[in-house]
């Protein structure tokens, strides 16, 4: 059994955990403080509202303890808010938070709650069949780093990366019914065990 | 169901666990950004204010709406009157993220409220009891709140209408089928809804509270009764030291099981907004009974 965790600060936690829990040999654990941290293996930093979480990140000292637990090889997982909390730079912004992740994002990119869609597509990296993919006020990256890998792109723009120990996605796996994406997930963590 | 409806019901997904604060211009929402709320509530006086002051309380002013989005990068909702449906347009034509068909609001049709499945943008509305919850739903809206009694910083009226949904969630949730159909006539609600929630055992949309919260404590205090997130209207710019009331109940929203954070953020906070007693609002006055 392997636990893994989900940053519940604020945001989509419940569905993170709820589509972990249907995963076999996964234990799904709420992370709010660092002893809760200790007890996992991998981490997701859900989706919500990036400048809420990191704020709380900070005021509550939790920000350096999980750098310091991915930089030590944790797997994590950044969906949407979570992809903001990872990325290095903020385009137009001097603000940054875990500055985990070689990657320039821009927030909002695709405008307000009336530009957010889905669509469904293939990511032969992640799994055989098409994937659903929502995108809520998301985020896409701009910049890479010559580590960071691409998995997935829409329309000329990269919506999913992967360097190293970090996955980030611009969408929500934990918004649809396929657990592809948790599933890839909990593989990396198992591989880096 | 259509693909948009799930879209902005996604958005309320999003937002829970966070504390919605209204504001009245773009300082106050840069003020509320920074404590961390996950989304402003855009309008020129705040309920309190509104109580006050009396008269016909409408829509913003586009122009101050305007200046708000382009101030802050999280969500931000404005309020049109119930049944405003040209306000409605309005708002969702200045590309805003939520609409919150309100009760604050003087409102527009005494008999009818939006019909929000004809708009694009996502609509909350306020709710006392499962019954006006599934109709809000039922026309449309993507997420619900507590009516509470908005603009008194007292918190009863938002209790009894968490615990009455709850109540009513609950019991639904025990009912064998054939009864359902006589729940949904009884509580005046789409049959769907009515079978969907006792099958689910909760909302099918997400519920915060509203109405009436003032502390950190009354924040944590509505998140033990159920709710997923709370709106705070005039308890932020009302009390006397804004900036870190918002910031303590950011932190007493998320930390609502933790006594210790709760005790330590509510130190030393000041005033908070100066409250009124339910009883003492004469019953035209009372907001939560505006809509059906």
């Amino acid at each position: 059994m392997v636990n893994v965790g989900v940053l519940a600060l604020q945001g989509s936690v419940i569905e993170h955990v709820k589509i972990l829990s249907g995963i076999e040999g996964v234990i799904p654990c709420e992370v709010r403080t660092v002893e809760e941290l200790d007890k996992v293996s991998g981490l997701i930093l859900p989706g919500g509202e990036s400048t809420t979480i990191g704020k709380l990140l900070k005021d509550f000292e939790m920000a350096e303890p999980i750098k310091h637990r991915v930089k030590a090889g944790m797997p994590v997982w950044g969906t949407c808010a979570g992809m903001i909390l990872m990325a290095k730079k903020i385009v137009d912004e001097d603000n940054t938070h875990l500055e985990l992740m070689d990657i320039t994002v821009r927030r909002n990119a695709y405008g307000s709650q009336l530009d957010s869609f889905s669509v469904s597509s293939n990511i032969p990296s992640v799994s055989d069949d098409s994937i659903p993919m929502v995108f809520i006020r998301a985020p896409w990256v701009e910049c890479i780093g010559s580590d960071v890998e691409v998995l997935a792109e829409l329309d000329g723009r990269i919506v999913a990366v992967k360097e190293s120990n970090m996955l980030a996605t611009s969408f929500h796996p934990e918004l649809s019914a396929n657990n592809a994406f948790h599933k890839y997930f909990v593989k990396m963590i198992e591989n880096n065990r | 169901m259509t693909e948009r409806y799930e879209l902005n019901k996604n958005l309320a997904q999003m937002l829970k666990g966070g504390v919605i604060m209204d504001v009245t211009n773009a300082r106050e929402a840069e003020i509320a950004q920074k404590a961390g709320a996950v989304a402003v509530m855009a309008l020129e006086r705040v309920p309190s204010d509104i109580r006050k002051q009396g008269g016909v309380a409408r829509m913003s002013d586009p122009k101050m709406i305007k200046e708000i989005k382009s101030t802050v990068s999280i969500p931000v909702m404005a309020k049109a009157r119930i049944g405003h449906l040209v306000e409605a347009q309005v708002l969702e034509a200045l590309g805003i993220d939520y609409i919150d068909e309100s009760e604050v609001l003087t409102p527009a049709d005494d008999m009818y409220h939006i019909d929000k499945h004809s708009f694009k943008i996502p609509f909350v509305c306020g709710a006392k009891n499962l019954g006006e919850a599934l109709r809000r739903i039922g026309e449309g809206a993507a997420m619900i709140r507590t009516k509470g009694e908005a603009g008194t910083g007292n918190v009863v009226e938002a209790v009894r209408h968490m615990r009455t949904i709850m109540a009513d969630v609950r019991r639904l949730s025990t009912l064998p089928k054939e009864e359902l159909m006589t729940a949904a006539k009884e509580m005046a609600a789409p049959y769907e809804l009515v079978v969907k929630v006792a099958e689910d055992g909760k909302l099918p949309v997400v519920n915060f509270a509203a109405g009436g919260i003032a502390t950190p404590a009354d924040a944590a205090l509505m998140m033990q009764l159920g709710s997923e997130g709370v709106f705070v209207g005039s308890g932020i710019f009302k009390s006397s030291n804004p900036e870190k009331m918002a910031k303590a109940i950011v932190k007493a929203t998320t930390f609502y099981n933790n006594p210790e954070i709760i005790a330590e953020v509510s130190e030393d906070l000041g005033e908070a907004m100066r409250g009124l007693e339910i009883s003492q609002i004469s019953p035209e006055n009372v907001l939560s009974s505006r809509g059906w």
